[in-house]
């Protein structure tokens, strides 16, 4: 069974997860200075190669929403922690 | 063991001619170089050949050819599509399957047997009663059927599905749905392209493409450089790595999805039987083993390993629907990598590199497409010029907000 860390109940069975979906950080919420083109690509592209990638993932028990960086080839987890919503955050 | 096998083993010359030539070194330049010896790449390759008289045609291959999702799906072809682009384009495929074993003059065991997807709920029910009329306005044999005319024709089934999940209410029928031998379509491909003087590499793996202005110049392989005007990419699962050498960025991810064959049985179940809320196909192959594929595994990976999940989850519901089959043992199980698009519809064609074709997103409906991806996509490498059926299916769409949503795609819940 494969184990992910969750960064508040510690390591937990996949089956109480649920993946959110790549990380991806909006440099302009609002959407002012992003054109069409800009939102296009936003909604729709994603990165997808090989590698890592930083990820949502959510642990469904305990309700807790966290931010994974996986190697997406050998499913691998590099490290798990709390999304800190820092200016720093939404733009790495 | 046959006898021709038999007396070609024990003869010192061997008598039978290879499939396909086998190539001697790359050389240092070609018309057109495909990526990908699966059916689409090498269905391409033939139709180039054959329609348009491009024989100066490399098809790289990593592996072995049909390694991908050519040898992975389930074997299922049909057309009974919700989007009219994606009806229309489907049908072509059929329509060119059913006359593809004389035209390869290979046996691909192309074997109708009538697709149901069952509906088990009444939101499920409106969904394929919404399918089979826009089916037949297309022209489509498609039909809406009862539970009483399911069991009629698959007396197998527990319409209950064993008490734990929810009844049948129905489901929508398609007769031409079929299940062909997968190989064979890459093989049949690859020995007409051959015959008309493609190369074919296998273990030649690409490691990069040359693009200068916006064009297209070469392709970088482990084998060595070899100049080219036109590219195409006809990987599914492995695109991203693929667009990733040209700066292209597009919606596809990689999930795998997995299916299993149980040990052989005499024949019983003479129809192909779908049901998206169990998330399960299954299919008798010709060998008398019960072809079984799931839904996709719930996060992208880009991995063609197997999980006892899997196993555990489609054994069930497997009796769920056929309580007989309770003492049947599972023979082997396996993955292949889908490409996903947002709308669950191909990305085919011209892209906004010039001489950069893709046939990608192919997701769980890639095998059903083969014939007629190869020759639309062989129409759009020759001419520059995408195919009138997969003008729909370019890559620009999500640029400009006009995505064909597909809910007929195969395993999608709805």
């Amino acid at each position: 069974m494969k184990i992910i860390h969750c960064p508040i109940n510690g390591p937990r069975p996949l089956q109480e997860f649920y993946f959110g979906g790549q990380f991806r950080p909006l440099a302009d919420p609002a959407g002012e200075s992003m054109s069409d083109s800009d939102w296009a690509d936003y909604v729709f592209n994603r990165d997808g190669a090989p590698g890592v990638q930083k990820e949502w993932w959510y642990h469904t028990p305990s309700g807790t929403w966290f931010i994974a960086e996986r190697d997406i080839v050998s499913d691998s987890f590099v490290r798990t922690y709390l999304f800190e919503g820092s200016e720093e955050g939404n733009h790495a | 063991m046959p006898y021709r096998l038999l007396k070609f083993g024990l003869s010192s010359e061997y008598p039978e001619s290879r499939m396909f030539p086998e190539p001697g070194p790359l050389r240092d330049s070609y018309d057109v170089v495909i990526i990908g010896g699966g059916g689409h790449g090498l269905g391409a390759a033939y139709y180039l050949a054959k329609e348009h008289g491009i024989t100066n045609v490399a098809v790289l291959e990593k592996g072995y050819l049909g390694r991908g999702g050519t040898g992975r799906n389930t074997a299922i072809v049909r057309s009974n599509y919700l989007t009219p682009q994606g009806a229309e384009f489907y049908q072509a495929s059929v329509d060119l399957f059913q006359g593809l074993s004389r035209e390869l003059d290979l046996n691909l065991f192309y074997s109708e047997r009538g697709h149901f997807t069952m509906a088990h709920s009444q939101a499920s029910l409106r969904t394929q009663r919404w399918r089979a009329e826009v089916n037949k306005q297309l022209g489509i044999d498609s039909e809406l059927v009862t539970p009483a005319e399911i069991k009629q024709m698959v007396p197998e089934i527990d319409l209950q599905c064993g008490g734990d999940q929810p009844p049948i209410h129905g489901a929508l029928y398609h007769p031409p749905g079929a299940i062909a031998r997968h190989d064979a379509v890459a093989w049949g491909y690859a020995r007409g392209a051959g015959q008309r003087g493609v190369e074919i590499h296998q273990q030649t793996a690409v490691t990069g493409i040359e693009v200068r202005d916006g064009a297209v110049c070469g392709v970088h392989t482990d084998k060595g450089f070899v100049k080219t005007q036109k590219v195409l990419s006809a990987v599914a699962g492995w695109t991203t790595s693929i667009t990733e050498m040209v700066g292209l960025r597009t919606p596809l991810v990689i999930h795998p999805l997995q299916a299993l064959v149980t040990e052989p049985l005499k024949p019983w179940l003479n129809h192909i039987v779908v049901s998206a809320s169990l998330h399960l196909y299954v299919s008798q192959s010709s060998r008398g083993e019960l072809v079984a594929g799931a839904s996709l595994d719930p996060y992208e990976l880009i991995s063609m390993r197997s999980s006892l999940d899997f196993a555990e989850g489609t054994a069930g519901h497997l009796i769920d629907l056929f309580p007989m089959l309770g003492d049947i043992k599972v023979l082997r199980q396996w993955a292949g990598l889908c490409d996903m698009t947002p709308d669950f519809s191909p990305i085919m064609g011209t892209t906004p590199i010039e001489g950069f074709y893709l046939d990608a997103g192919w997701g769980t409906w890639g095998f059903k497409a083969t014939p007629i991806s190869g020759l639309t996509m062989a129409h759009t490498v020759a001419t520059g010029q995408d195919h009138a059926l997969i003008q729909p299916f370019n890559v620009s769409r999500f640029l400009d907000f006009k995505l064909v949503g597909e809910k007929g795609a195969a395993s999608v819940g709805h």
